[in-house]
Order: C-alpha cells, then structure tokens, then sequence
C-alpha cells in the first residue's frame, strides 16, 4: 500500500486549460474517489497518474517513488510505474482466458511460477471467480468480466489501483454488488484505491473520502461523504449532489428578505452573510422545504406527480418555480398537497452562498 | 470528446521518449512503400500520355483517343458498363427481397448458389457461353439448327447482348449482397410504423423499404458499374472473333499489336486515361447519388421483420428463381467439365466423344504446370506481403497518425478504383529500366509488383476495421500490467487482429489465384499465369484443353475456399 | 359510464422457441380500457408487455381470445377474424422512434393524411398544427437525422396524433432518452392527451414513470397480470410481493406473531408497534417502503444505526431488528450516526404470507427470451 501525491499538476489541451496547479493527496489504503462532471479533468488526472500523458508542470509521487517530476525530468513510461488499472470498458482481453488476463501482469514482473499461481489464485476468490479459470471473456456476463479485470488490477499492484468509472456500463442491480465487492475486496488487501466517477451516489456509497472537483478542474471539496453532503465546502459541492432551489435575497432595513417579486421576511438568515457586498442567494434542498400554513410565505402548488415513493412538485413562489419532493412519511404524517392549492412554506436546512455571474442560476 | 482527443496525439508526445524507432520507422517505411508501388506507376501513366523525351507532346495522345475504333471501343464500354448494371440491379434487387423479405422456401439453397459467381472468373462463364451459344455453332444453336432447320444460328453470344448477358449472370450478387444484408438489419419498426400510419403492404415497400435501402443498391450497383468498365476476360473472349472491343481490351490488342514497344505501351497509356476517365465519372456519379443520404436504420433489438406471404405466387416463383439460377450458374460449370472430357471441340458431349486425354496432356505440358505453379507463387507471395503491408499502413493511419496520414490513406485505396490493366501499364513504365535502371519487364517479379499494388487496398481495408475495433484501452491495459510499447503490440493488438489478417490474406489469395486482367499484359514466355495460360489455349484454338484447365482451375478454387471457410471458422477474437 | 374503449378477453399467446420449448408470453389477459383513460402497461422485461400491445396493434395474432377496439373486433381467435394494422385506425410511437430518415419532418407527418388520400391544403394546415403542438413549429424542411432523440420522438408523436386517432399506443417510447428530457416529454404526452382526449396504453419498465402518468395500471409478470389499479391504490395496496416490491423501494421484515403480539423474527423478547392483522398465520412478511418508516429518538421499537449510507437524496441506514437489518431512508437532515441509539416507528404496512424464492429463477429465465 503506497499513497499517492499530485503536487501542482498542470495539463493543457491545445487553448484550453484542463488542470491549472492542481494538488491532491490520496491517502494509504483509503478509497478515494475523485467525482465531478464530464469534462472536470478527472480522467486527464488520471491518465498522467499512468503515464499516457505528460503534464507540463508539477510532480506525481507513488508512495516513496517520484514518476514524474517536470522539473527533475523524470517520466517513468507507463509499463514502470506499477498501478493498476480497471477501465471503464473492463479491457478485458478477448483473446485470452480468464487465467491467462490475470497472469499476464505477473509474467511482465517475471515471477516464478508458484508465486503466479498462488497470486492468481488468491484474485480469483476476492472476486468469485474461481472455477473461471478457462473462460474466454466471450462466455461471461459484463459483471464476471468487470471482475476478472479487477482481479487483474490487484496482482498488478499491491500499492494503487486507479478505477475509472468501472460500473457504468452495468445495470442497477449489478451496480450496487459491485459496489459492496470492491468495498469488501479493499477492506480485506488494504490497497490504496483511486475510483473516478461522475456518479455521486456510487461515490458516495463506495469512498472513504471524497474529492470534488468544479468544471474548471479546481477540487472543491476533499472530505468523508458526511462532510460532502452534510457540509459542502461551496455552491458548486451543494448544487452537485442532488436537486436544490436558489432564490434570491435582499436585505432591507437589517432585515433578509427573499426576492421574487414579492418580498418575504427571512428572519433566521444571519445578516453576516451580506457583509462581502455580493448578491446571495439562499439555496435549500428540494426535501427539505415543508408545507406549513402557519408560514407567512405564501406559494401555489402549480402541478403534483405521484412517483410512489415520494411526490414531486412545482410550486410558484412569486415569479419563481421550486421543486418540492414529498416523501411518504410526510404525505403519511401531514397529507398531500393537490394542483392549484395555496401553501405555505417553511425552508428547513438553508444555506447561503453568493450568486452565480450569469442569470438564471441553477446550472 | 476533448480529452480522448487530448489522449490521442499526446500519447505520441509522451510515448516519444521511448518507441521513438518503431512508431517512426513503420511511418517512414509506409510512405515509401506507397509511394514507390501506387505513386510512381500511376504518375507514369500520366507523364508517358503526354510527354515524349521530356517535352510536352499532346499529339500522340489526341491521335490515340479520337481516332475511330478506339471511340467505338470506349462507346461499348459505357453501353455495356450500363446495361449490365441496369440489369444486374434489378436482378440482384429481384433475388434480395425475395430472400429477405418473403416466405419463399429453399433460401439456404438459393444463397447457397448466389455464392458461386464470387467464386469464379467471369471469363470462365464467357468460355462456357461461347461453346454453347457461339454464333459460328455452339452446341445449342447447333441442335436449334438441325431440330428447327434454321438457316443461321438463332442465338449469337458474340455481340454487345452476350457480354452483357454474361457479365450480368456474375456480377448481380454484388448488389444482392448489399441489399438482402441492408434489409435483413433494417429495424422493423420502420415499416410497422407506416402500417400502423394506414399504408398497405405494397406501399409499404414502395415509400419505406426500397428508399431506406437505396445507399445499399447504389453501393452495389457502383460496385457492378466499376467491375464491368474495367473488366477484361468476358469481352475478350466474346468479342475478338466480332471486333468488338472494349477498352480493356482495346489497350491489350493495342500493345499486343506493337509487340511490346514503348510506342505501342504510350499509346496503352493514353488509353488508360481514358478508361480511367471514364471510371472516373462513375464515381462522381455516386458521390452524387449516395450524398443523398446514407441511413442509419440498423435495428437495436433483436426482432424479425414480418415476412411478406407470397401465398399463391410462390410456388411458380420458387420455380422461376431456381431455374434461373441453375442457367446462370450452373450451367456454365457443367459445360466446362464436360468440354475439358471431349476429344475434340464441336463433337456431340455423349460418353463416346469422353476421354482423360486433355487432363493428363496437362499434367505433362511444362507451360502449364509452370502456369500453375506461377499463380501460386504471385497469389501467396502477393497475400502474405499485402496482409502485413496492410497491416502495417492500417496501423500508421489509425494509431499513430502522423501528419499527412490522408495522403498514405488516399494512396492505399486507390489502386482498388484503378482498372487492372491501366496498373498494369503503369507497372510495365515504371518497372521497365526507363525509371531506375531495374527492368522487371517480362519477369514474374513485375506480375507481383502490380498485385501487391492492386491488392494492397483489399488487405488494409480488412486490417483498418478490425484495428478499429482494437479500443485503445486494450493496449493501455498492457501497458499498465508492465508491458512496454512493442510488447503491448505483440500481446495485445496481433492477437486480435489476426482473424483480420487472415481474411486479408485469402481476400487476396483467392481472386489472385485465378486473376487475367492485369497478367494478360505482364506475362513473359515463362511467367504465365494460370489465367493467361487458360486464356492461352483457347486463343490458340485449344478449347478442350483450355477447358480442362478450367475445370482443373475451378476444383483448386473449390478446394481452397472450403479451407478457408474451415479457418475462419472457428476464429475466437474480437 | 365511459364506454369500454378496448376489451381484451381471454387473450392469449403462444410462442414456440428453439431453446426453451413452448413459452406462454400472455396468458388469459382480460381487460377494459375506458375511453379517455391513460392505461400504463407495466412489467419487468419478458412479462407479456410488449407482447399484449403488438397484439392491440395488429402486428402478432393470437393464439387464444378476442381483442376488440372502440366497439369493433379487431382479432378473434375462433373465427379467424383478423384486421391488418393500416386498417385500426391507431396512433403509436416506438421506442427507436421510427421517424423514417429518408423524409423531412412534413413529409413524416403528412404520410398518414397522404395515405387516407386527404386533400393537399388540409394536409398542409394539419400537419402545421401537429407540429405545434409537439413544439416543433416552422421545421417541416428539416430531416430527422440532424434531430436530437426528443425532437425526434416528438416528430413520431406529431405523425401519431395527426389522425386524430382515439387511440394511442406507447412502446417504451421515453426508455431512450436521458433522464431529464423523460420528465418533459411525460408531461408533454399527458397534456397532448388532456387537450385531445385520446385514449392512451402506455408500455414501460419504469415503474415511477408509470404512476407518474396512468390512471389505472397493470402490473403484469411472466405472461400473468399481477393487479389492475390505479397508481395510488396499487402502490399503498400491492396485492402480492412481487407488486410492492417491484412499485417502488421496498423494505421487508420476517415477523413472528404470538399471543396477540407481533415480534421481529429472531428477537421474541421485544414487541414491535404493530397491531395483528386480519387473516393473520404465525409467520408472515411486513412490507413497507424504506421512506414510511418514522426513525425517531423518542417513541417505537427502541434500536440502534448498525450502518449509514449516504445516496443523493437521502440518507439510507440499516437498523438491526430481530435476526435481520430494516432498510430506512430519510432525508439528509434527519442525521444519525453509525452506533447511536434510535426509535423505530411504523405508519403503512402491508402483510403477506412467506413465500418461496423459485420465481425469481422462473422470471430470470424468462428474460432470455
């Protein structure tokens, strides 16, 4: 097990900038996932890490060993730098049996041939493969082939594994076992694990920490998955998890006010968040607004779907559309709302944060 | 998506440092390669029409091409070129939706026939029709004679009509190839949506299917156009005896005539131009016709169309159909076995007139066991060194992709729209001493030269779409597990595309095998091909002879297409 | 009483496969459709869905049954009747959408009017108004290939409705779309449907989507239909296992019921908060969804967090009862920690006998076909 350091990693693509003195630690034997939307820079990271490509600036270190250094010139090609990898599309090797695709790693390390076999061995039953020995990856399903590549991933190296993106191509149900076997498999060897994804919730369920990165290729965010969703560091981290609302504030006479059209009185907003002079707005997650008619904020249900589990609304605040999801408990506990009915409304869980440059906030 | 592009051409950048030889080198080695083999013959061609001992010299040119028989000639070849694709459409569409949209019975044994005219020469077919049907007495106009007491033979296959008839009867299935595979991937839901719209079935097919599948009957029928302009075999054998030429042919008279000297190889030249003009045309004529739209309507899931009932029509057309297949196709073979057993041409085909004779002269005849042994030669050298040729520039064009790569693109398919005959001629000017002092001019070595010019764009087609196929995250996977550059190749990506390659190879082997366009202008004395000699023979008023090395030659072809089938059969790979 | 649009009886279909022999695809359907009525078709793949709709159609015959539209038999088994599509008088749009690439956008929608041979000038001014109102005005020039998959599938659903047909068929006609563009187009059908009133079958695999949209459902499985209901009452009142767990999250519990007293199965000692209900047997299954549950720190069943998982919109935990874990989810600000003591409290339950596990095998197998 080996940590992994990127220290001021800057990679350009023709104009663009994708990753500008970007740094991150990975720490030993952790799962960390490194989320954000397409295009972030994830996988440019990740591809430096292996060695494919070559950023300008900076230096990549693999536990005690330096990969890359811009200003040293060191540039370990990719076949030396010992890490795993398990790609988004397995890369299994179709012409090869499920044995022969785990041994090959080790026949490039040049190991004897017990060491192979009992290595070999021991990855097959970490991922349930063991009876497949002979199998061409044309006889197995996309889930026994995602494991078969993990497997190879392991006895590359026992110090980093870097997945990107591994189970998207599955179905839901295959998802979610994946994800408890790397989770078991990491428990049980401890190697470190750097897991790429723009998929929140399998990052969430999956990681140790968690480190978020914007559309600029700026980390957000770097925490446990409490830290991300109970306490997101900005507006970029709250927006990304999940549906969210963002109204517009004023403040008047020391007073908050939420702006759409009408003027509502906000009374628990803390008045220091308008101290920097910007726009805020508040910004409040779509279950955590509930219906209260004792509420001075007046809005209109303008549509009601039932999706089962929960309700989905459209409400009109003013000039403005919330989304307000319902969920059974609540319908249970305090009846549903029907299209057309007048509530009120109580913001439960608001957080503040200044508003985006451009109209129209909500990405 | 930006990245992958990112990935792509800054792999090369960081893949630099240490594949600097292999990636540079197979770049290096591609571009002369093409540029030595496709280039210099082609521009050859080009400079011989036009310049004579450097200085610019239209006249020869002007001469050539304006005058009478060569108009005339190049007049046949766009009749002819036309007319069998007319016909061979509607033939080839005829057969393809029957096959794939009716319930007519028997359509294994149907395909199953449609593959013979990919197997063999159409020149055999014309050698064939041309005992039967020659009008100086085939054997049916023959019996026509004496049942009916005509005067003169009824059917003449010596004319425009028999080309075209012959040429029709090989060169349909390329249409039905296109057509019956375009319908059978078409996603139903298509036309179930015009039903449900309240169209009946025939309109159905009239404003849904047949447009939807119009790019795959224009592919076609550009493919039956382009092979029937330059096409040699057929209107040789059943013109000459008529003087009636085509350009293909005309071009081999023309240098035939001349005894091999440069006047008569300038005027092939200038020839050439022309057929190659003409081809040319051909194609402008399908960039307009399929920029019209070529559709995506391959079907995800996997359900069948709804077969059309043919109910009472399909008995007599199952009839019809067979029986049509059986003249086309069968019959020409049967004739040439049975001729190969006569004693002499025009004698009745009845067991006393059969004899073993033909076959053994063969067996001892040098010129032809060094024919045999010539074809097999060019066809395996030509196939092994394409396949990896092909390979190789495939793999420069798509993986690495150094600048200029359109250029090495360009000059690797082009050879397939180019005539057999004007590579030839381009062959014969830049191998003759003129260029760099080497003559390969009535060797063999100047026969595989023009193959692996002609048949390098097959091979590299083959190896192109399987590379593609090779995701790049396979090789970086065996880089990741410790393997370097070289390695990655040797492991990874010639496993997978050696299916491909071997394919390539019979792709090549097999036309090779039994090829006379292009030889007919490159052989020597002792460097007969299979083809020529067969050619050979029948010229020299042989015919039974000729036919039994036909029927030698048409066993081989058998013979070797079971094995490939057998290869490929069992391939595992991507 | 809305008239009985379409009636399905005794519908049955047969299929015979190389590899698993005979297979009943739709097994005994009857149905009544009401005019006017948006009629989901929903089910796990290889349940009969699809099958049932391309009957309706006109594109497969039966095998057994009668299947009659706005009055007319359309099939009858028994008397060899059978009316060809064209002549149904239906709208439908596919899942790939269909949209024919070979013609512009006017050209695909003015096929039905071409076809009834309608005149020129009526053609033009219907085709404009079916374009509007599936938002596509002034595009009858362009050709469907440089369309996005929702504009594409709006181009299906304008040729559909052009016709004005009273009925509408739906095959998976959202599956290929991204999430976001499902949402509205749902909305968009369900208000084309308002403004036209045409009866509508809606076929899918998504459950949510199609509570969010029917007014009555089927829920069917392997060739059988489970229950006919609306979305609400199918979705509080699942009639068996499979209904609730396949409608949305499902929580299970095994229960022991003794003395008048409901236990986790595993823990006699502790009474969970749950009165006996009416056919009740010693050992039977509690069903309920993993949102209803009322997690507490004051009143219930007195247990702790064994573990916490955070999804994107909810918080989901694992509380130990009994011998087995209870799935709950609540939303992120209801936080509890990994260990802390905790309170659980039930709202709707639904009680069904235990059963056993071969039909999951059955149904897999299905799917194959």
């Amino acid at each position: 097990m080996a940590d992994v350091r990127f220290e001021n990693i800057t990679f350009h693509y023709g104009d663009k900038c994708i990753l500008k003195n970007f740094s991150l630690t990975v720490e030993e034997s952790q799962i960390m996932c490194l989320v954000g939307p397409s295009g972030c820079g994830k996988t440019t990271l990740v591809r430096c890490l292996l060695g494919f490509i070559k950023p300008e600036t900076g230096a990549i270190y693999v536990g005690d060993r330096c990969v890359f250094s811009a200003k040293d010139r060191i540039d370990v090609p990719p076949e030396r730098r010992h890490i795993g990898v398990v790609f988004q599309d397995y890369a299994v090797w179709p012409h090869l049996t499920v044995l022969e695709n785990i041994l090959y790693p080790m026949k490039k390390m040049r190991m004897n041939r017990d060491e192979m076999a009992r290595r070999s061995r021991h990855a097959l039953e970490q991922v349930r493969m063991v009876g497949y020995e002979n199998h061409l990856p044309s006889q197995l399903s996309g889930g026994q082939q995602q494991r078969v590549a993990i497997a190879r991933a392991l006895v590359s190296s026992d110090e980093v594994i870097v997945m990107d993106e591994p189970i998207t191509n599955l179905d839901a149900k295959l998802r979610e076992e994946m994800l408890q076997e790397i989770r078991v498999i990491q428990h049980d060897i401890g190697t470190t694990i750097l897991y790429i994804t723009h998929d929140q919730e399998a990052a969430l369920q999956l990681c140790d920490r968690m480190a978020i990165m914007d559309y600029e290729g700026n980390l957000c965010q770097l925490g446990a998955d409490e830290d991300i969703i109970l306490r997101p560091a900005n507006r970029f981290v709250f927006e990304f998890i999940g549906v969210s609302n963002f109204l517009s504030l004023v403040q008047q006479n020391g007073r908050a006010y939420i702006d759409v059209g009408e003027k509502y009185p906000l009374d628990d907003c803390p008045m220091d968040i308008f101290a920097g002079g910007q726009k805020m707005e508040m910004g409040v997650r779509s279950n955590d607004i509930a219906f209260d008619n004792t509420s001075p904020i007046r809005a209109k249900v303008r549509s009601s779907v039932f999706l089962g589990s929960e309700y989905n609304y459209f409400i009109q605040l003013g000039n403005r559309d919330l989304r307000v999801q319902q969920n059974a408990l609540d319908v249970i506990q305090h009846g549903e709302v029907k299209e057309g009915q007048e509530v009120g409304l109580r913001f439960l869980q608001p957080r503040y944060y200044p508003a985006k440059e451009q109209k129209g906030g909500n990405a | 998506m930006n990245i992958g592009k990112s990935r792509k051409t800054s792999d090369l950048a960081a893949l630099d440092g240490a594949t600097f030889g292999l990636d540079k080198a197979m770049t290096l080695v591609s571009f002369v390669l093409l540029f030595v083999i496709v280039f210099i013959p082609i521009f050859m061609i080009v400079y011989n029409a036009f310049f004579f001992e450097g200085r610019f010299d239209i006249e020869m040119f002007q001469t050539v091409v304006f005058s009478k028989d060569n108009v005339e000639a190049m007049t046949n070849t766009v009749i002819i070129g036309v007319a069998v694709t007319i016909f061979g459409t509607i033939v080839g569409l005829f057969y393809a939706w029957l096959l794939g949209r009716s319930d007519i019975p028997c359509k294994g044994l149907m395909r199953a026939l449609f593959m013979i005219p990919y197997m063999f020469p159409p020149f055999f077919g014309a050698m064939a029709w041309d005992m039967l049907l020659s009008g100086r007495g085939g054997y049916v106009n023959t019996w026509l004679m004496n049942t009916f007491g005509f005067e003169t033979a009824p059917l003449n296959i010596n004319s425009l009509w028999g080309i075209i008839f012959v040429e029709v009867s090989y060169y349909f299935p390329f249409v039905f190839m296109q057509v019956v595979s375009a319908l059978e991937r078409m996603d139903p839901t298509l036309e179930e949506s015009a039903r449900i719209a309240g169209a009946s079935q025939g309109t159905v097919i009239r404003k849904i299917t047949i447009p939807l599948v119009t790019p795959a009957i224009s592919a076609g029928a550009l493919l039956i156009l382009i092979s029937s302009l330059a096409h040699f075999g057929v209107p040789a054998i059943l013109g000459f005896s008529k003087q009636i030429y085509t350009l293909p042919t005309v071009i081999y008279a023309c240098i035939d005539r001349a005894g091999g000297s440069f006047e008569g190889i300038r005027q092939g030249a200038a020839l050439s131009i022309l057929l190659v003009f003409v081809v040319a045309m051909a194609l402008i004529l399908q960039k307009i016709v399929l920029s019209s739209g070529s559709y995506d309507i391959i079907k995800g899931k996997s359900m069948r169309p709804t077969l059309i009932k043919l109910r009472g029509a399909k008995y007599p057309l199952l009839f019809l159909s067979v029986i049509t297949l059986i003249v086309i196709v069968l019959v020409p073979l049967v004739m040439i076995f049975l001729e190969g057993l006569v004693k002499a041409y025009g004698l009745p085909l009845i067991p006393e007139n059969f004899t073993l004779e033909n076959f053994q002269n063969l067996a001892t005849s040098k010129a032809t066991m060094d024919s045999i042994r010539n074809s097999l030669f060019l066809s395996i050298s030509a196939g092994v060194i394409c396949m990896f040729l092909g390979v190789m520039v495939a793999y420069v064009v798509i993986k690495i992709k150094p600048r200029g790569k359109e250029i090495l693109e360009m000059l690797s398919v082009l050879p397939y729209s180019i005539p057999g005959t004007v590579l030839a001629i381009g062959v014969i000017l830049a191998w003759s001493g003129a260029l760099w002092g080497i003559s390969l001019y009535n060797t063999i070595w100047i026969i595989l030269v023009a193959y692996m010019a002609r048949y390098l764009s097959f091979s590299m087609k083959s190896a192109s779409a399987s590379l593609q196929q090779v995701h790049p995250s396979l090789e970086e996977a065996a880089r990741a597990c410790g393997a370097s550059h070289t390695e990655s190749l040797k492991d990874v990506t010639l496993p997978l595309i050696r299916p491909a390659m071997v394919a390539g190879f019979f792709l090549i082997f097999l036309p090779s095998m039994r090829e006379l366009t292009t030889s007919i202008l490159l052989y020597g004395p002792y460097t007969r091909t299979l083809g020529v000699q067969i050619f050979a023979l029948r010229d020299s008023g042989q015919i039974p002879q000729a036919s039994a090395l036909a029927a030698i030659a048409i066993l081989i072809i058998i013979v070797c297409n079971f094995i490939v089938t057998q290869i490929t059969k069992d391939r595992k790979g991507v | 009483m809305a008239e009985d649009q379409i009636i399905l009886k005794h519908v049955t279909k047969r299929f015979t496969t190389k590899t698993l022999g005979t297979v009943t695809a739709v097994n005994d359907f009857n149905l009544n459709i009401h005019e006017g009525e948006c009629f989901s078709f929903l089910g796990p793949s290889g349940c009969g869905k699809t099958t049932t709709l391309r009957m309706i159609a006109g594109f497969e015959d039966l095998s057994e049954g009668e299947i009659h539209l706005c009055g007319q038999p359309v099939s009858i088994k028994e008397k060899n009747l059978y009316v060809p599509p064209e002549k149904r008088g239906l709208g439908m749009v596919f899942q790939a959408f269909a949209v024919w690439p070979h013609m512009n956008i006017f050209d695909n929608v003015a096929f039905p009017l071409q076809i009834k041979k309608v005149p020129h000038d009526e053609i033009r001014k219907r085709v404009k108004e079916a374009l509007h109102h599936t938002s596509l005005d002034n595009m009858e020039d362009v050709y469907p290939s440089d369309l996005s998959g929702g504009q594409q599938q709006r181009i299906a659903l304008a040729r559909a409705i052009v016709t004005n047909p009273k009925v509408m068929l739906l095959d998976e006609p959202l599956s290929n779309l991204d999430p976001k563009l499902r949402e509205s187009m749902r909305f968009e059908i369900k208000a084309l449907q308002r403004k036209f009133g045409f009866t509508v079958i809606f076929v899918t695999h998504d459950q949510s989507e199609a509570m969010a949209i029917s007014d009555r459902m089927m829920v069917c499985d392997m060739g059988n239909i489970m229950q006919i209901d609306t979305p609400s009452n199918l979705y509080n009142k699942p009639v068996n296992r499979f209904v609730h767990n396949f409608l949305g999250q499902s929580t299970f519990l095994h229960v022991v019921l003794d003395h008048g007293q409901v236990y986790a199965r595993g823990d006699m000692q502790n009474p969970l908060p749950l009165a006996i209900p009416e056919h009740a047997e010693r050992e039977m299954v509690v069903a309920t969804r993993p949102n209803a549950i009322d997690l507490n720190r004051d009143h219930g069943f007195k247990t702790h967090i064994y573990s916490r998982v955070f999804l994107t919109d909810t918080t989901e935990y694992l509380v130990p009862m009994g011998d087995q874990l209870l799935k709950i989810q609540t939303p992120h600000r209801i936080a509890f920690g990994k260990g802390e003591e905790c309170y659980v409290d039930f709202t709707h339950v639904m009680w069904y006998p235990e059963e056993d596990e071969s039909a999951e095998a059955e149904r897999a197998k299905r799917q194959l076909v």
